[in-house]
């Protein structure tokens, strides 16, 4: 991380956390203020390399396609739990577990994670390990056809994809 | 005033409908992992539908103190990301530890 990049992080760390301040004490006198930027600093000091590694390339294209991705996410989250709703209320119980392991060509730190957290939010799946090195996922099925949808279809994988530019 | 009510009524009541659900899947569900399924998903949306809710009712009864609302939409937005990574870290520390997923025609666990 070279000096230049390295002021960046530090100074987006700070900047969101003071407007997070601001929004969360909806004080606007001198003293907490202050107070308020005081606080900021200290955070920004221990944590900037958390929330910024680096300027990533494209930054802004990417979360122009963050935000589109989702409203996707989104109603994928409704469907898993309308998917979960009818094998829970359903007399038989129609679930046949299986863990499934498939490779994705991500490599990012945030692609993976964010693939990880859509797969456990999405209809009868949860990611149980992420091998970075390979992008290699462990997910756990409710049933047959909700693995196919990784396994197969593969319409997150690619859209993740997309988002990232990977 | 009415419509309003009706709307977050409504939000509510779906809301808790999910939370009913995952409650119900862990006592139904055979094992841990199963479980987890219902709780983890039906307690991000069922918490999510409530608290868009709380935001529709304070913004049109409470117009004046609209920050709140934007201190409730990052709740949504906090749980929304912590619970998948929550569950995640817990699915994966029982299958380091070893522990079998359940298989169809297996026994309660």
């Amino acid at each position: 991380m070279s000096r230049g990049e390295k002021g960046f992080g530090i100074i987006v760390t700070f900047c969101v956390m003071f407007l997070f301040w601001l929004i969360l004490s909806e004080l606007f006198d001198a003293f907490h203020l202050i107070l308020g930027g005081i606080c900021s600093a200290i955070v920004t000091l221990i944590s900037h390399g958390l929330m910024v590694k680096g300027k990533s390339q494209k930054m802004l294209p990417k979360s122009l396609r963050l935000l589109f991705y989702i409203p996707w996410q989104l109603w994928q989250i409704v469907l898993a739990n309308v998917d979960v709703a009818y094998r829970v209320l359903h007399p038989k119980m129609p679930i046949n577990p299986l863990v499934i392991e498939f490779e994705t060509s991500l490599r990012g730190d945030f692609a993976l994670a964010t693939l990880a957290n859509s797969i456990t939010l999405t209809p009868g799946t949860i990611t149980i390990f992420v091998e970075p090195g390979k992008g290699k996922f462990w997910v756990h099925a409710l049933a047959r056809e909700p693995a196919d949808a990784h396994l197969v279809d593969k319409t997150m994988q690619r859209k993740v994809a997309h988002v990232f530019m990977e | 005033m009415l419509l309003v009510n009706v709307i977050v009524t409504i939000f509510l009541a779906i809301g808790m409908f999910f939370m009913f659900i995952g409650a119900i899947g862990l006592l139904r569900f055979p094992d841990f992992y199963t479980r987890l399924h219902a709780t983890g998903k039906c307690d991000t949306l069922g918490e999510g539908l409530i608290i868009v809710g709380l935001i529709i009712y304070h913004l049109f009864h409470y117009p004046g103190t609209s920050l709140a609302t934007v201190k409730l939409l990052f709740l949504i937005i906090f749980i929304f990301i912590a619970n998948p990574t929550a569950i995640h870290a817990i699915v994966k520390a029982a299958y380091r530890r070893g522990l079998k997923p359940w298989r169809w025609g297996e026994g309660r666990r």
